[in-house]
């Protein structure tokens, strides 16, 4: 087996997670996007680690650790959203307009 | 023994009682100030009878000659170290195994060990001056640069460690432990003797207050955070001491937190000490790299002291760490959180100026002093960064503790002086003296602390003593009399403790003439210490002026404070007279050997651990000199205060400009709270966001703007456009300003974050395209 | 390319690599899923399916315990975490066309660049190399004990050099992560209670 091919397996699903996040309204589903780019780049770290020692190994675990972490603060802040808006679409969230 | 291996029994117990009060306070008899009074009566027994074993632990320690080969006084120190085990230092443990082995790498110590011939020889020159032979003077450098311990002969400090491990990988090995020697066992005792008295002071000083219980938990916590903190075996210990200090002083500050001064002053304490925290996190963690992984105190000392770190990173990591010593210990800049910080308690403020929070900042010099000495290449100078902060800071702080109106303020500023007193003495090498200070400083600081808790608890808890005072000396004589010794200790008035203690580091400054065996010569820092000695004496007068002569000016009638405040404040005051006494010069030599220079036999460390630092003599022209100029300070204040002298001063400032706009800066405390809130935090806020800001909108719109609209209209509608703008962003903000630029751009601030993503992504994949046709 | 297809065409193991297509396939078609479904339990139900595919990925890799690491914690608490964060936000159970904001062709085009770059540049850079699993199979010397440990043989060898490694040289970054999770831990109730 090649090492290209789960890399270009990881690429396909982090541009995949790339669209979803640039489309997706509903901040769960952003969410559940950036959940794709984090695994793709996993699938990366664990394919490189067979040539370079369980170092990427290492790192995958960090990034699933980080990624829990994100996950619960950015569904704690997606509910406080919802709590002050009655809705999640990140559309409307544009405070930050020019 | 026996002591020496269960100390952490001290921080454990203290740890314990606060638990206690914190769980049953509420409901004991005492509402938790018993459990905390006996937690610490027990470690006061604890820590004399360890400072009693070490008395005895230091008679039968291993003598060695000085004039003996380098080769003989290394095994004599190291076989000092019998009681460091190997876990707790690597470097000991290879200094012990590798005896044969490292004897070609531990040559460095016999530099060490030869610096002191080459410390001593120019004092020889000094005190002789152009003197007879060289071999002559060698000779004689001798009992000048060693105590009267022995001619030649000095004791090794024989320290003992116990640890055990915290986190273990194969990396590094953290331990944690205690490190008793004499610096720790002094510390212990300063804590402890310190903290019991203020807690018996605050049952009567707090009583009745809401939150009574939580107050004696947060004083057992504190306590046991000094404990811990003093007696650190590692480094990353000392962190966690010195954080938890932080942190008790903080809730200790803010204990009436309903007011908001109160809170602020906590957090302005806790905040600023941050800024000095992140010095002392990369001062520690460049440490640890140099000693080779290692946070052992023993190791990174040891190493530092043999030259084994190269000498950029020692200077690298002691200015990091004189950060810190700037945020704990109030030393100019990052001084201002400490005269606020007297918004907590009085008895709190005692305990903190007196013997936790602020003497962290020494002890931590003192006990990494081999990274300061070296790093700093204190012998022989007369220049560096210590010795400049901690003058700079005795003098300034002495300036503004005239124009303060509150008793405690005048006090916190005359702390602030003193720590700078020490912080200069450790710079110019004159450790053990600052040592000294420290000791004879918490007794005397504590008693004016707790004697201005006492005047403010007959004046209703007013601490303004130009306006609430006057006239107590009747009315509370115990008061007045232990104020009155204390203060005249501060001025460093003979025979009283201040005066042994600032002598000692006056003449540590080596630059007097007549002086021999100091370190270097740093004139500038003894004229400045001897003019903040002079400020010292004349605004302590000034206070007892305000709170103990006159006219009473407050109101309701005041009364003398009862055995509970009194006590401690005689104790205190006794102590605060007669320690100093500890240490006379080994120049008394018609005393008895035994009286002379005891403080400095146990507590300062001789060995590998420790730079071979020399002591400079009594000098009786400066010591007449000093109580000289104490004295002038406390006859210049009789004199303006009590006779009316210097008829054309009175009132100078309204009616002079110079003098007015000097007194403006004293009471504006040099303008650094308004540097730090007004100038850097309005500047980031401000300014600094502003222009950001009106770049965007303006510069990169602008330009924007301009190619879309084309170039026939380029000149007079860019002039018009920016003219109006810069009106408009002045007076509508920079929305209006926005919102009329239109243009291309504006289609990208759509305020839609997805959008931003897209173009982030479609950017990077645009540069990582380029790179990779370019580069790759 | 061609030099990919001939290098893989003579040492082509079949059912492994059928296996790993029938794998990807499946996972692109759940990743897309996932971004294009307009129901939003659906989207999580595949987020499942490309998660637990991870997981098998990372089998094949010969990362055992990752594989398992992944499944207790994506599919036994995040998609349960996600699962939870759909219905507190009241999130439409059924169809709804309003999950996608306007911008799917940016999206598109972005994502597509985006592949492209790194398709190309990876078969550029890693053209037909093999996977060999040589780093696993090196002695590593352990840390703590000063011992080493044969990995790559029977048993849990493997497992137990990774813990070596992650308590050894990464012991430090370890902590930190745990501190991290505390702070996300404070954060999020911070963020979610009502007061």
């Amino acid at each position: 087996m090649l090492l290209n091919q789960f890399l270009l397996l990881a690429a396909i699903l982090f541009s995949v997670g790339v669209y979803g996040v640039i489309v997706r309204k509903n901040g769960v589903l952003v969410l559940m996007s950036v959940e794709l780019i984090l695994n793709a780049v996993n699938i990366n770290l664990i394919a490189f680690s067979t040539y370079w020692g369980l170092g990427g190994q290492v790192f995958a675990l960090f990034v699933i650790a980080v990624a829990a972490a994100e996950v619960g603060v950015g569904l704690a802040i997606v509910l406080l959203i919802y709590r002050n808006r009655r809705s999640v679409d990140i559309d409307q969230l544009d405070e930050l307009k020019g | 023994m026996w002591f020496f291996t269960h100390v952490w029994i001290l921080p454990a117990v203290m740890a314990g009682s606060f638990l206690l009060i914190l769980l049953f306070g509420k409901r004991l008899p005492f509402k938790g100030a018993e459990v905390g009074i006996t937690a610490v009566s027990i470690c006061l027994l604890f820590a004399l009878a360890t400072a009693f074993n070490w008395a005895t632990w230091g008679a039968d320690s291993p003598k060695v000659s000085e004039s003996a080969p380098a080769e003989e006084i290394e095994s004599v120190e190291v076989a000092a170290l019998a009681e460091v085990p190997s876990e707790c230092s690597n470097v000991v443990a290879g200094l012990r195994g590798g005896e044969g082995g490292s004897q070609a790498e531990a040559s460095p110590p016999a530099g060490g060990g030869a610096s002191t011939g080459e410390g001593a020889a120019p004092d020889t020159a000094g005190t002789q001056g152009a003197g007879p032979g060289t071999g002559e003077t060698a000779t004689g450098a001798v009992p000048a640069a060693v105590a009267a311990g022995g001619g030649g002969e000095e004791t090794v400090t024989r320290p003992v460690v116990r640890c055990t491990t915290w986190i273990e990988s194969s990396t590094a090995l953290i331990t944690w432990g205690t490190q008793i020697d004499g610096l720790s066992v002094m510390m212990i005792v300063i804590v402890t003797i310190i903290s019991l008295l203020v807690h018996v002071f605050s049952t009567d000083y707090v009583n009745g207050d809401r939150r009574y219980t939580h107050y004696f938990a947060f004083l057992s916590l504190f306590t046991g955070s000094m404990l811990f903190f003093v007696l650190s075996q590692s480094t990353l210990q000392m962190i966690v001491g010195w954080e938890l200090v932080g942190v008790c002083s903080f809730a200790l500050i803010g204990h009436w937190w309903e007011e908001k001064p109160n809170s602020d002053a906590a957090l302005k304490a806790f905040l600023t000490n941050r800024v000095g925290d992140v010095g002392l996190l990369v001062g520690m963690i460049i440490l640890f790299f140099a000693a080779g992984q290692s946070f052992s105190i023993m190791d990174v000392n040891i190493l530092a002291q043999q030259g084994e770190i190269r000498h950029v990173v020692l200077l690298a990591a002691s200015i990091c760490l004189i950060t810190a010593v700037m945020s704990k210990s109030g030393q100019f800049i990052l001084h201002t959180w400490l005269p606020d910080a007297m918004a907590g308690p009085t008895p709190v403020s005692a305990l903190i100026h007196a013997a936790t929070m602020v003497v962290a900042g020494i002890f931590m010099v003192a006990r990494l002093y081999p990274v300061f000495f070296e790093g700093l290449s204190i012998a022989g100078s007369s220049v560096n960064l210590l010795a400049v902060v901690g003058a700079v800071t005795a003098l300034f702080g002495a300036m503004l503790a005239f124009v303060q109106k509150d008793i405690k303020k005048v006090l916190a500023y005359s702390t602030v002086s003193q720590l700078g007193f020490m912080v200069t003495s450790l710079g110019v090498g004159a450790w053990t003296a600052a040592m000294f200070h420290l000791f004879t400083h918490a007794f005397f600081k504590a008693c004016l602390f707790l004697g201005a808790g006492s005047l403010s608890h007959a004046c209703h808890h007013s601490f303004n003593m130009v306006d609430d005072m006057g006239g107590l000396r009747k009315i509370m004589p115990k008061t007045f009399w232990t104020y009155l010794i204390a203060t005249a200790a501060l001025a460093g008035i003979f025979p009283l403790s201040g005066f042994w203690s600032k002598d000692e580091i006056l003449a540590g400054t080596g630059s007097f003439p007549g002086t021999s065996g100091a370190n270097g010569e740093y004139h500038v820092m003894l004229v400045m210490l001897l003019l903040a000695a002079f400020c010292t004496a004349a605004y302590m007068t000034r206070t007892i002026w305000y709170a103990f002569f006159g006219e009473y000016r407050g109101h309701g009638h005041p009364h003398e404070s009862g055995p509970r405040i009194t006590v401690p404040l005689i104790l205190l005051a006794t102590l605060g007279a007669i320690v100093g006494f500890l240490n006379l010069p080994a120049a008394f030599d018609f005393l008895p050997a035994g009286t002379l220079t005891r403080f400095e036999k146990y507590v300062e460390p001789i060995g590998l651990y420790f730079p071979s630092i020399t002591h400079a003599s009594f000098n009786p022209v400066l010591a007449v000199l000093s109580v000289a100029i104490g004295l002038s300070g406390i006859v210049v204040a009789y004199l303006y205060y009590w006779k009316g002298a210097f008829k054309g001063l009175h009132g100078l400032s309204e009616r002079n400009a110079l003098a007015g706009w000097g007194k403006n800066v004293l009471v504006n405390k040099y303008y650094f709270d308004w540097l730090y809130t007004t100038v850097i935090v309005g500047f980031v806020k401000g300014p600094l966001a502003r222009a950001s800001d009106w770049f965007n909108q303006n510069v990169l719109d602008g330009i924007v703007n301009g190619v879309g609209r084309g170039a026939v209209k380029v000149g007079d509608f860019v002039y018009d456009d920016i003219d109006q703008r810069v009106v408009d962003g002045a007076v509508n903000g920079v929305g209006a300003a926005a919102s009329g630029s239109g243009g291309v751009l504006r289609h990208l601030q759509t305020g839609r974050i997805q959008q931003y993503t897209a173009l982030f992504f479609a950017a990077a994949a645009v540069l990582a395209g380029v790179f990779i046709l370019i580069v790759g | 390319m061609s030099g990919l297809v001939l290098a893989t065409e003579t040492t082509f193991d079949v059912p492994g690599n059928v296996a790993f297509a029938v794998l990807a396939v499946l996972m692109v078609v759940a990743a897309i899923r996932v971004v294009t479904t307009r129901n939003i339990v659906h989207a999580a139900l595949w987020l499942v399916v490309v998660l637990g595919g991870n997981a098998v990925v990372y089998l094949i890799l010969q990362a055992e315990f990752l594989a398992l690491t992944q499944l207790l914690v994506y599919i036994g608490a995040i998609i349960v975490l996600f699962l939870f964060g759909i219905m507190l936000t009241r999130a439409p159970l059924g169809k709804s066309d309003d999950l996608d904001n306007n911008q799917r062709w940016i999206g598109a085009v972005v994502g597509v660049l985006l592949l492209v770059v790194i398709g190309f540049s990876l078969t550029r850079s890693w053209g037909t190399d093999r996977l060999d699993f040589a780093a696993y199979d090196l002695p590593q010397v352990s840390g703590v004990t000063g011992t080493s440990v044969q990995i790559g043989g029977s048993g849990n060898g493997r497992t137990q050099a990774l813990a070596n490694e992650i308590f050894a040289d990464y012991l430090i970054p370890f902590e930190v992560v745990s501190v991290l999770l505390t702070g996300a831990l404070i954060g999020a109730i911070v963020l979610a209670r009502r007061d």
